[in-house]
């Protein structure tokens, strides 16, 4: 629509042109026409013959690059004829320098002369050049939900939080490094005060101590002199003994805060530190027990699929009146003669009657000669024989608080998984020196990988065969050990591949 | 030592008046705004307003056909009215009355998917007019200066929702000397009249109070928002629908992790803002959103992107205190504008947000609670008060031209 008007006051204004001077000086504004002014509309007409050729708005898109300078000033004069289009060509010139405007159009007018800067119509979509989160202030920004809820939890949250110690029977293992940064990033970001004891079977080692130490926090790290046993029974047993000589040590050091469990396979929610904040003397939380098991029995396992497959809970009842009923603990029936018995055996590994880690208590029922400390607490040190769980610390289990909104709430998971007792994995999980072999084989365990290339093209990560590799590896062993430049290797092991292929 | 005396004695009274504004809740802040401390104000006593008695074809009749009309966001004309029939602001006698109200439902002519059409709405306010002009003295005394409307609908009393078409209306004629309680805002626009209230959309306060999370869940959600970035119904391209601002904060930040923005329709809406910092109000086709309720009573800070908007009570709410304004221009350096705030300047927005005066004066609960958006009306009615002189018109004068509009709008209704 725009555009016909405009054709059509150039058509009016090509044809005055033509003819005689005296329409045409009636026509334009101004007195005679400077060549100025023939010269922009003959330039205009050019450019809607293009456009008319093109099939879209050519002149437009001049005209819009043209005034995107002045993207602070957005009142634009009306589009009217083609001499007030020229005088305004005649103001702005030079094309934009503004970067940060794209794909921007010309807002139409206000009808209504009114001072609004702001004005309908189309306008331009503004995106800048790298429209990607700047790393500073992704900082920033998390600094200011940081601080945000800090204020939140000093309003809302608990008022003194306790500090909270927790202690963690651990031993080296594959899985160690896997359970215990678990463990351990968890405690990094519970916002309150913690000491952390770590009990080591076997002895204190370099495995654990390295792992730990990546924690910034404050630990104990405690070495037990036996070895952690193959049958899970004993591994139980030998737990809850290294449990005890940790409360011991809170009770030496007289540390003061809340005592919880948190052993290294299990998985803990931070509402859990929370909620343990609310103890007064000896509580108990819900967990969740995630026994899978690897050979479930087909009757068995239809079964369940028809009802909801809910998750076992571990932890206090509750009556009516929310006060403490009683225990839910694990149903070992179904898994009768399905359980694990040695770490090694691939069956579904079932918790104790009640866990440890279900437990807290407040640091000072351990310390000798308490001022308040309730009777219900036995002495630690004159406990003989062995603690299943931590109800055998006390002689009345009535006054075990439940905490988590009584128990409905699940505030921690227990798992345990475990690799073969004979695994290896490189110490430290750290690769040194680093692998030099390159070989990629010709079977791979895997049935629907891709063929492998030609002989000249091997891609340069494969697997590694057995077989090949021992060759390999005296190969290279032979040649230069680790002086070696990388491409000398790669050709050694290039020629080492054929001959490999061709045995 | 009388002077000694009462030194004493205001030294003392000042410490104890102090003491008690110390004991002033740490979690929240006073609101004053530019007419002063005023959210608290009780308007029972200052002003009087008499509700003309309609018949029920502008009324109730409306509301029984389309009984939708009392949820959507355009419902805060309906429930004044029966705010205001059961008040003690309300006066039997109109000779006494400072206010008149009239009550007509204009914005309740729905379509089947729930939008109100405005087409039929200026001859039915047309109607109603001539109906209480012919029936009281009390419209052509003044004529209309002392009567107020609600009018909630996009662009208020220019009865259209298309932007160009309700600025080439302009107000109704006859509304132009009436004050209009609208939730359009915007300066220098010819749908806001010079003395309007801006008052925020209806947003059910049920809904609202049922999905509050516990208040020590950690806010963990930088930026928040859920809603269109392209129309593409009706401006497919972009550029057109919020004049290119939500399309730009889309193309800027749909990359930025610190951004949860998406046109999703959570069930979880409510409570995710409330685990959220800051909370996108963009315009959209008119720029008043009830994303600006919803954010102020989950105590998100509101972050503004219209130019010239006038927020709702804006001289009884301070919202530059409150909200963070990003003119549309800024659009792509949102990022860096909201990162830079300081946390002091957050956590003091935060504690202004948690004021329950503040997210009281938002809602239109029912039945009525002191201090919440009904009062706030109210309150402004009252601070217009006494008219001014040249309210009253001398006997003959006619300064309304009944007959202005166009031609579809004199048809009877």
């Amino acid at each position: 629509m725009k555009l016909s008007a405009l054709h059509q006051s150039y058509l009016s204004r090509r044809s005055n042109s033509f003819k005689s001077s005296g329409p045409l000086d009636s026509a334009s504004d101004a007195g005679y026409k400077s060549p100025a002014a023939v010269f922009w509309l003959i330039l205009h007409g050019l450019c809607c013959l293009f456009s008319l050729v093109l099939g879209f708005r050519f002149s437009r898109l001049v005209f819009f690059l043209l005034f995107s300078t002045s993207s602070s000033n957005l009142y634009t004069p009306p589009f009217r004829s083609a001499a007030e289009l020229a005088k305004t060509l005649d103001v702005h010139s030079g094309l934009p320098t503004n970067p940060v405007v794209n794909n921007l159009r010309f807002p139409m007018p206000n009808n209504t002369a009114t001072n609004s800067r702001v004005i309908v119509g189309r306008h331009g979509i503004r995106i800048r050049p790298w429209p990607h989160p700047d790393p500073v202030e992704v900082m920033k920004a998390h600094q200011i939900l940081e601080r945000v809820q800090k204020e939140q939890r000093l309003q809302f949250g608990v008022k003194d939080p306790r500090t909270i110690i927790v202690v963690t029977p651990t031993y080296v293992r594959t899985f160690q490094a896997l359970h215990l940064t678990g463990v351990m990033h968890s405690l990094m970001v519970v916002p309150y005060d913690l000491i952390w004891i770590v009990l080591e079977a076997g002895g204190v080692s370099k495995e654990t101590a390295s792992l730990i130490a990546k924690s910034g926090l404050n630990t104990i790290h405690v070495g037990f002199n036996q070895r952690m046993p193959n049958s899970w029974d004993e591994r139980h047993k030998l737990e809850s003994k290294m449990r005890l000589h940790a409360l011991r040590i809170v009770r030496e050091k007289k540390l003061d805060g809340i005592v919880m469990f948190a052993d290294d396979s299990n998985m803990h929610s931070m509402e859990l530190f929370d909620e343990i904040q609310n103890v007064k003397w000896f509580g108990a939380v819900s967990i969740g027990i995630l026994a899978t098991s690897v050979n479930i029995d087909e009757s068995s396992d239809r079964k369940e699929e028809e009802e909801n497959p809910r998750m076992p809970i571990q932890g206090p009842a509750c009556n009516a009146s929310n006060m403490l009923a009683g225990w839910h603990t694990f149903n070992t029936i179904p898994f009768a003669g399905k359980t694990a018995v040695n770490i090694d055996d691939r069956l579904t590994v079932l918790p104790r009657k009640l866990e440890w880690s279900g437990f807290v208590l407040n640091s000072r029922l351990l310390w000798k000669g308490g001022e308040d400390k309730p009777e219900w607490i036995k002495d630690i040190d004159m406990l003989d024989g062995d603690v299943e769980s931590p109800l055998g610390l006390i002689t009345d289990p009535s006054v075990v608080e439940p905490l988590g909104s009584c128990g409905r709430q699940v505030l921690l998971w227990w798992l345990r998984v475990e690799a073969r007792a004979d695994s290896k994995f490189p110490p430290r999980w750290i690769i040194d020196p680093p692998l030099d072999i390159t070989i990629p084989s010709k079977r791979t365990p895997w049935p629907d990988a891709p063929p492998e290339l030609p002989a000249k093209e091997k891609p340069e990560l494969g697997i590694q065969d057995p077989i090949v590799k021992h060759t390999t590896k005296t190969r290279t062993s032979r040649s230069k050990h680790r002086s070696k430049r990388k491409h000398e290797t790669r050709t050694d092991t290039q020629v080492s591949t054929r001959h490999a292929e061709q045995n | 030592m009388r002077i000694c005396l009462w030194g004493l004695l205001v030294v003392a009274l000042g410490f104890a008046w102090s003491i008690t504004a110390a004991e002033h809740n740490p979690r929240t802040e006073r609101i004053s705004g530019s007419a002063g401390d005023v959210l608290e104000d009780d308007p029972v006593g200052k002003l009087k307003v008499y509700v003309y008695e309609l018949p029920s074809k502008y009324n109730k009749k409306i509301l029984q056909k389309d009984p939708r009309c009392l949820s959507h966001m355009f419902a805060a004309e309906i429930y004044m009215h029966r705010f205001l029939l059961s008040s003690p602001v309300r006066t039997l006698n109109p000779q006494e009355a400072d206010w008149f109200y009239t009550p007509i439902y204009a914005t309740c002519d729905l379509t089947p998917t729930g939008l109100p059409l405005p087409f039929k709405s200026p001859r039915m306010v047309r109607s109603a007019i001539q109906l209480i002009s012919s029936s009281w003295p009390y419209w052509n005394r003044t004529e209309g200066a002392d009567h107020f409307f609600v009018v909630p609908h996009d662009f208020g009393a220019c009865f259209h929702y298309q932007e160009e078409k309700a600025i080439e209306r302009g107000i109704l004629p006859l509304l132009r000397r009436a004050t209009l309680v609208q939730t359009f805002g915007q300066r220098n626009h010819v749908c806001l009249n010079e003395g309007s209230i801006t008052i925020p959309p209806y947003a059910p306060p049920q809904k609202i109070q049922a999905r509050h999370i516990p208040p020590e869940t950690p806010r963990s959600i930088s930026v928040y928002f859920r809603g269109l970035f392209y129309d593409v119904n009706n401006d497919p391209e972009g550029g057109y629908y919020a004049r290119g601002a939500r399309a730009a904060v889309w193309e800027n930040f749909k990359n930025n992790p610190l951004f949860d923005i998406s046109t999703d329709h959570p069930t979880t809406y409510y409570e995710d803002m409330q685990r959220a910092i800051f909370c996108l109000c963009p315009l959209g086709w008119a720029p008043w959103s009830p994303r600006l309720v919803e954010a102020v009573v989950f105590g998100c800070i509101p972050v503004i992107i219209a130019d010239d908007i006038v927020l709702p009570f804006a001289d009884a709410i301070p919202w530059e205190e409150i909200g963070v304004f990003v003119a549309e221009e800024d659009v792509p350096k949102l990022d860096t504008i909201l990162t830079s705030i300081p946390p002091e300047v957050i956590l003091r927005k935060q504690r202004l947000l948690a004021n329950p005066y503040m997210k009281r004066a938002m809602l239109f609960p029912q039945p009525a609670l002191p201090g919440d958006a009904f009062h706030q009306i109210l309150n402004g009615l009252a601070r217009k008060l006494p008219h001014s002189k040249s309210v009253y018109l001398k006997p003959g004068e006619k300064i309304l031209n009944w007959t202005a509009g166009p031609v579809g709008d004199l048809k009877p209704w």
